[in-house]
């Protein structure tokens, strides 16, 4: 147990981050069937109030975005990026616990509220936060939200933000300074080089949403009046602000997951990425472009011709690179030995569901159309097949791919089968009837609409379709908690991959590499036709290894943290103090105890 | 913070000033968001005070060549420090936190000031941007100044050597950048009004 | 430590950046008191708070000499916050001039 609290090893904190991730995971997922209950039919089906419903809808878009879809691909950054490049653990392992140990308690945070109202002097239970996962102002201002609802949710993602920056400073420094010798840039892994891309995004973009959200604090604790009308502010500003950080975000979720597939896709087909360049350079792309759109959220708003062409136009253009990609991904299916496992179903999967997220994204590229669609439940098909048929199936297909790996026990491929096209169908049930919906008039965020909307049918079929997600759901973590009964009997390289993490024993013993690889091609165990496989590295280290040792102070500075955001939520400064203090010793007992790299 | 990681990098730098130029990096989307806040609000306060009634150049020209000032002590410092002259880097590290100080006894008077002037957080949107965004950079330089009187000790106590000269260049990186913010909002919110 | 950061700056340079930062200010606060420049005030404040900047972080922060990789680093984030700042007053007045017809 102690062990595990002051542990700063990448792999123990990758397994910590995918297990708290899947926790929340299955949270959100349980508040996103309570909502498809109650809209399977007009009127309620369920019964919920119409304040229960927006805290519903509210903490299931921030815990699927923040709690869920951030950290699994984080336990894949912990997990499988030092192994890609040959290094023995990240840059800063105490700061990687860190950021670990805030993310838990900034989730804990949150949820919190589901149950903080009594000592709120509220009249119910939940006092979770309701105005949206974009939080528009002025919903948000102390007028029309005055319980502790938003502030949970202000100071829960300021929270998260510190657990994104620390690990994207991390993750930056690991990835371009402790490769192995020989490992140049372009011979990284394709998943190395998304997430490369994506934390440079993390430590560009989340600044931005922290400024808003202290923007937002001072307008709620100290009367300001920067997104409020009455003292001159705009509430326009928020959605700038937001959406600057809100449109580099989605990226931040999508680009792991389409590094995912570019490791199992080449891996099943037993063919290189194709045109592997391309795509790290389309990745690069991407990310330029996606903080050049973030106002296509914003067309309703009346930007004016000349902005609503400028975004629109960037928009169009960001589809290009991401088209690219998907050329790449069949490109490296055509031809190759095909082998269909779960993970490469998986794959598969993502590239067909995102294929059409990605096209109905481009028709809000266009502002007349996009007119038409914002707000309604046109805009949730579409983010579900993003987030969901792109990034969700990306995440399944990594775990069945690594988890192997990961825990040295395999997956059962049957019950994988059963959760893959359960999933599929569900999410196509769920979400494909959204697209008419929403096109026919439904808004979002309503928990009842009436007959004559002629909506009833679609909605039953999303119910249906989101309760054989949750089925599926069940069937994977049946499967994963199944693997613990089985056998540690997984070899090195299961899959016959061609990186790094396949040369060493699955596990991986704590040091990973017995001797730090020297790298000469971009595919180290394969041959090919200019290099034969990496020769096979020693089954014992031939000299000793020096392990760091664990340390409490990540965790202890992280718990300063929500103490802080305690005391303010209470609005007593004693305890914003003692937190601060905790933070305060925290990082001078960390920066002065002996830490040997 | 007391001891270099000395093994051989890809890059052939130091991971943790790596890591701190990351961080200045996205410190400047940071600064970037608050500056624009300021701008966009500009001229849009319902009520007074405004700008040019209350913004007094005299007294900020002096912070500001204040803050010139203490940058360069940084440097002296540093220098001192990687030639192992312990003595003068003693004495720049106080004269650097000293001079940070001393900008931050000016911060207070001069909010101070403009509180009794009539301009308080909530007054208008001049004061609620003006407060947030010099404030957040008062911040910065108090955490600056800490972490340079945490040096400063430990120097005297003999425990800060030409083997930390690391430690002082990224507290200087630190120190400089708060610096070029200053120049930024010297130049964005009391030049140009 | 592989870099010998440093190496090409003298105390003599430091002390001649900061009269040229001491100086640059005088310039700065003289401008602004200035009836004539008015009509020049922005552009000219600006370019040389720019040489400031860049004074202080080429040669105090040692970008000059220092790993190239550094500058992309910090250079990097601070194109994108400007290009950031700009594109977001640009579109806020040009909503503004929409809504009210000024």
């Amino acid at each position: 147990m102690k062990s595990w609290l002051t542990t700063t090893d990448h792999k123990r904190i990758g397994l910590l981050y995918f297990w708290t991730a899947f926790g929340f995971f299955m949270i959100g997922g349980l508040e996103a069937l309570i909502i498809r209950a109650q809209l399977v039919r007009p009127d309620g089906g369920l019964g919920v109030s119409a304040e229960t419903f927006n805290q519903l809808f509210t903490m299931h878009g921030t815990t699927m975005v923040f709690l869920a879809l951030m950290p699994l691909s984080a336990a894949f950054f912990n997990y499988i990026i030092p192994l890609q490049i040959g290094a023995r653990d990240v840059a800063f392992p105490r700061l990687n616990a860190f950021s670990y140990w805030v993310f838990l308690l900034g989730g804990l945070f949150l949820n919190a509220s589901f149950v903080a109202g009594p000592l709120f002097g509220a009249d119910r239970l939940s006092v979770a936060p309701d105005a949206g996962w974009f939080g528009y102002a002025n919903l948000t201002s102390r007028q029309f939200s005055p319980g502790p609802n938003v502030d949970f949710w202000l100071l829960g993602l300021q929270i998260l933000g510190i657990a994104s920056l620390a690990a994207g400073f991390n993750f930056v420094v690991t990835i371009l300074n402790m490769r192995a010798p020989g490992m140049r840039m372009l011979r990284l892994p394709p998943f190395t080089w998304m997430t490369l891309i994506t934390q440079f995004l993390v430590i560009t973009a989340f600044p931005v949403i922290t400024v808003a959200l202290v923007l937002l604090m001072f307008d709620r604790f100290f009367g300001t009046h920067f997104f409020l009308p009455a003292g001159g502010g705009d509430p326009i500003l928020w959605q700038h602000l937001f959406w600057m950080f809100g449109h580099p975000e989605v990226y931040i979720l999508i680009l792991p997951a389409m590094g995912i597939i570019s490791e199992v896709l080449p891996t099943f087909s037993k063919k290189p990425l194709f045109g592997y360049t391309v795509v790290v350079y389309s990745g690069v792309v991407i990310a330029f472009l996606g903080w050049s759109v973030w106002s296509h959220h914003m067309f309703s708003t009346g930007l004016g011709p000349i902005a609503d062409s400028v975004f629109a136009g960037t928009t169009m253009l960001i589809a290009i690179p991401t088209g690219v990609k998907i050329f790449n991904w069949i490109g490296t299916l055509w031809g190759g030995q095909i082998r269909f496992t779960t993970s490469l179903l998986f794959a598969v999967g993502f590239i067909a569901m995102f294929i059409i997220g990605g096209l109905s994204g481009v028709t809000h590229a266009s502002a007349p159309s996009d007119l038409q669609q914002t707000d309604t439940y046109y805009v949730v098909a579409h983010i579900h097949y993003v987030l969901f048929g792109g990034t969700i199936l990306g995440l399944f297909s990594g775990i069945y791919y690594w988890w192997p790996k990961m825990t040295g026990r395999f997956l059962s491929e049957r019950m994988g089968k059963v959760h893959f096209w359960l999933t599929l169908i569900g999410m196509n049930l769920a979400f494909f009837p959204m697209h008419f919906s929403g096109l026919l008039g439904m808004p979002r965020r309503i928990y009842t609409y009436s007959a004559d909307l002629g909506v009833a049918r679609f909605n039953q079929l999303s119910t249906i379709g989101a309760f054989l997600i949750g089925i599926a759901t069940l069937v994977f973590f049946w499967n994963l908690l199944r693997t613990r009964r089985r056998p540690s009997n997984a070899p090195a390289n299961p899959w016959g991959g061609a990186t790094l993490e396949w040369a060493i024993s699955s596990p991986p013993p704590v040091y990973n590499f017995t001797v730090i690889p020297t790298v000469t091609s971009r595919l180290p165990l394969w041959q090919t036709e200019r290099h034969a496989p990496m020769a096979p590295l020693p089954d014992r280290p031939p000299a000793p290894i020096h392990v760091p040792g664990g340390s409490w102070w990540p965790m202890i500075t992280a718990f300063g943290l929500p103490i802080i955001a305690i005391g303010a939520l209470a609005h007593l400064i004693p305890i914003v103090l003692a937190g601060a203090a905790v933070v305060i010793v925290g990082i001078y007992r960390w920066a002065y105890e002996p830490f040997e790299m | 913070m007391t001891h270099g990681s000395t093994h051989a990098t890809s890059m052939g730098v130091d991971n943790r000033k790596m890591a701190f130029w990351a961080f200045i990096g996205s410190e400047c989307l940071l600064f970037g968001s608050l500056i624009a806040t300021y701008l966009v609000y500009k001229g849009r306060s319902l009520v007074g005070p405004y700008p040019h009634e209350i913004l007094n150049i005299p007294f900020t020209s002096f912070s500001t060549f204040d803050l010139l000032m203490s940058s360069l002590a940084m440097v002296l410092a540093l220098a001192a420090v990687q030639r192992g002259d312990m003595k003068q880097g003693k004495l720049w590290l106080f004269v650097t936190a000293l001079l940070g100080l001393i900008f931050l006894g000016g911060q207070f008077w001069e909010f101070s000031h403009f509180v009794h002037e009539g301009l308080g957080l909530t007054t208008n949107l001049f004061g609620s941007t003006f407060y947030v965004l010099t404030g957040t950079h008062g911040a910065h330089v108090t955490v600056g100044v800490i972490w340079l009187l945490t040096l400063w000790i430990q120097a005297l106590r003999g425990k800060l050597g030409p083997q930390n000269a690391l430690t002082v260049e990224i507290t200087g990186l630190y120190w400089h950048f708060v610096d070029v913010v200053w120049i930024v909002i010297f130049t964005v919110v009391y030049l140009i009004q | 430590m592989t870099e010998q950061t440093g190496a090409h700056a003298t105390t003599g340079t430091y002390l001649r950046i900061a009269a040229i930062l001491v100086m640059i200010t005088l310039i700065e606060v003289g401008v602004f008191y200035v009836p004539a420049f008015q009509s020049v005030l922005v552009p000219v404040l600006l370019v040389l708070s720019a040489v400031k900047f860049t004074l202080v972080v080429m040669f105090y922060m040692h970008l000059k000499f220092d790993n190239r990789f550094f500058a992309f680093l910090f250079g990097g984030p601070l194109l994108l916050g400007f290009a950031v700042v700009v594109s977001l007053l640009l579109i806020f007045y040009g909503a503004i001039r929409l809504r009210t017809g000024m």
